[in-house]
């Protein structure tokens, strides 16, 4: 096993920009003064993407490189600008406008844009900043949102960082740019865990890997020599948990990713498995194998206090907590074959809440609460979904050959999961589809990879 | 520049409301596409691809049995070739056949007669379903193993079990022909035997 496992992202500092002049007035009585023309419409930023809405039509913005002072920055200042573009242009609700189309080439960070040349080329939305390398050598990334219709700032911050941590300068200001035109907490400076899969189909290794959630800055965690599946990031810290066969035994490990510290959770006789943060990171979910049967149970991380949830002569595994900690939803089948059931997170009485047909498994509780995405399988084909907490409104994301074990960016409106092609030589990758079922998207990773985990947002 | 003081933003949050998109129209279209995929695939995929060296007792599977001279009663080889390491399961099943109960038997019988031997049941499942249920599923199938042993003599410390799951298979074509190969509970000779 590798030592140096320190992981942990440093701290990122935050300024906030005022407005920058008395256009602000203007821009302000000009909303104003269309809410008083328009009273249907709420007085509210005029950029505004819905996203619960299905298909939509990207808006369109304009990102031109960040300014530097010197070539260092200006080169820093491009680089960063490309992380902002490609993130928002994955993200399906916005629509980079070529650069070469900027008529404003050098747009000041300290001054209002010339909004009519961005109106020109129909962008709705300028963001425009600049880099800098400070003097203890951090790197700094200030910018604005504009409202080119509007003719007013909508934001404006500036995010410092260490150096080797500049693409988080990117994210950071996509984060931003997503939150204030959706409304929603954005997921673009968070992490994915998950199995990288190299070798022949009959020999693959197996390596926990952690990358951006962008596929940037790949590392593994451990070194192939074991195998090693179905890593889970705590919704709460940068902790993950996963299970190892590095002692014959298949065993949970939660593995630190600030101290790179690794624990076993505990030498129990028999296989455990499943492992699932609770939403506050203090308590661990599992399965553990009990003669042919597998119950599930749950231990208190600080106590190691363990506690028996279900006790059947049936499989009861793949539990996940809702993001309130106060219910779990797992498959079982109890009834015959896998489907989807919710019980209180201290025991109690199972609900069924699949009714539709096929198999059901690997549900997620949304960090929203409002849904459960799932594998379904049907007459040989594996499908994605998601369903209300209920079991109401199941709807299919994505369907074929063999798309398996979704996992919730932690805004809850975008989904990965795994899908394998078929063929001797076919493998898994990763892909993100938003709760819509739309925007579908192959995440890249130089190996084949499975069991994708999504970290919360780096602070 | 003195433009570090807060910033007051005026947005309200987008409605967040989840409504439902409506089903995709391209579902079918893209189910016939896959299928057509599928068939060419498997024409181009018709040989089983079987290794015998998969993972579990290396290199002394059956079809290799003749190799190297005459077998050692009480070996490896001995039990590979002339008894069977191996039994298979239905989909989603983890009851024994009447073929399994039947080479059950026999491995029991020989475990019998050389009772230093100990043995792992490794279960394993197809690739056609989930990572974790595939775990507990390939679970159940090494102890139902280890049971039927058991209730034929052999005592329950000589034998461990463990879950593979659909992480090794030895069968690598898209079609049920691999997949029966990859549905198995294996008995692997983990000591006690002759050389």
């Amino acid at each position: 096993m590798p030592t140096d496992d320190r992981q942990q992202p440093g701290e990122l500092e935050v300024n906030r920009f005022d407005h920058c002049n008395r256009r602000q007035l203007l821009g302000a009585s000009l909303l104003l003064a269309g809410g008083l023309l328009l009273p249907a419409a709420p007085l509210r930023a005029q950029l505004e993407v819905q996203i619960s809405r299905g298909r939509v039509q990207p808006m369109p913005v304009a990102v031109p490189d960040l300014a530097g002072g010197n070539a260092d920055e200006q080169q820093l200042g491009r680089a960063v600008a490309d992380i902002i573009r490609a993130n928002l242009t994955r993200s399906g609700l916005f629509r980079i406008i070529d650069p070469a189309a900027y008529i404003e080439k050098d747009v000041a960070f300290d001054r209002p844009p010339n909004f009519g040349s961005w109106r020109v080329i129909k962008a709705q939305a300028l963001i425009a900043g600049r880099v800098s390398v400070r003097a203890d050598g951090r790197v700094a990334a200030a910018f604005r949102l504009w409202d080119v219709f509007a003719q007013r700032q909508i934001l404006g911050l500036q995010f410092i960082t260490s150096r080797n941590e500049w693409r988080r300068l990117g994210h950071k200001v996509s984060d931003a740019v997503y939150k204030a035109i959706t409304g929603d907490e954005g997921y673009f400076d968070t992490r994915i865990v998950f199995i990288d899969e190299s070798g022949p189909k009959k020999q693959r290794v197996k390596r926990l890997a952690i990358m951006d959630q962008d596929g940037a800055n790949l590392r593994h965690l451990t070194d192939g020599r074991s195998l090693v599946l179905t890593p889970r990031f705590s919704p709460a810290a940068q902790r993950i948990t996963y299970l190892s066969y590095a002692t014959g035994v298949p065993r949970i490990y939660i593995l630190d990713l600030a101290t790179g510290q690794r624990q076993m959770l505990g030498e129990f006789p028999n296989m455990s498995f499943a492992p699932r943060f609770s939403p506050d990171g203090g308590r661990l979910i599992f399965s553990l194998l009990e003669g042919g049967a597998t119950n599930l149970f749950v231990m208190d991380l600080a106590s190691r206090q363990i506690t028996r949830l279900t006790q059947l002569d049936a499989i009861s595994t793949a539990p996940s907590f809702s993001p309130d900690g106060q219910h779990i939803v797992f498959e079982s089948d109890r009834e015959g074959t896998q489907q989807l059931y919710v019980m209180p997170a201290s025991g109690g009485p199972a609900r069924r809440i699949s009714y539709g047909r096929g198999r059901y498994s690997t549900p997620v509780w949304s960090p929203r609460g409002d849904a459960i995405a799932f594998t379904r399988m049907r007459k040989g084909r594996f499908a994605i979904g998601v369903m209300r907490p209920d079991g109401s409104g199941e709807r299919i994301l994505t369907e074929g050959y063999h798309n398996e074990g979704p996992t919730w960016a932690p805004n809850g409106r975008v989904l990965m999961f795994f899908r394998t092609q078929r063929g001797p030589n076919g493998g898994p990758r990763l892909y993100t589809v938003d709760f819509t079922g739309y925007n579908e998207q192959r995440v890249p990773t130089p190996n084949f990879a499975s069991d994708p985990a999504w970290s919360p947002l780096l602070k | 520049m003195g433009d570090e003081t807060l910033h007051s933003t005026t947005m309200k949050p987008a409605a967040a409301a989840t409504k439902e998109a409506t089903p995709r129209r391209g579902l079918r279209l893209v189910a016939i596409m896959a299928l057509g995929l599928a068939l060419t695939a498997c024409a181009k995929d018709n040989q089983p691809q079987l290794d015998p060296n998969a993972g579990t007792n290396a290199g002394l599977a059956a079809g290799q049995g003749g190799r190297g001279g005459p077998v050692t009663p009480g070996s490896e080889r001995d039990f590979i070739v002339n008894v069977g390491d191996r039994v298979h399961f239905l989909v989603d099943q983890w009851s024994l056949t009447p073929q399994a109960q039947e080479t059950l038997r026999k491995q029991a019988a020989w475990l019998n007669r050389y009772p230093s031997v100990t043995v792992r049941i490794e279960g394993h499942a197809d690739e056609r379903g989930t990572r974790e249920y595939n775990l507990a599923l390939s679970a159940r199938r090494a102890q139902a193993v280890k049971r039927f042993l058991v209730s034929q003599g052999v005592a329950a410390n000589r034998i461990s079990t463990i879950a593979y799951g659909k992480e090794r298979p030895i069968a690598l074509c898209d079609a049920e022909r691999c997949w029966s190969q990859n549905r198995r509970a294996v008995t692997v000779i983990t000591g006690g035997a002759r050389s």
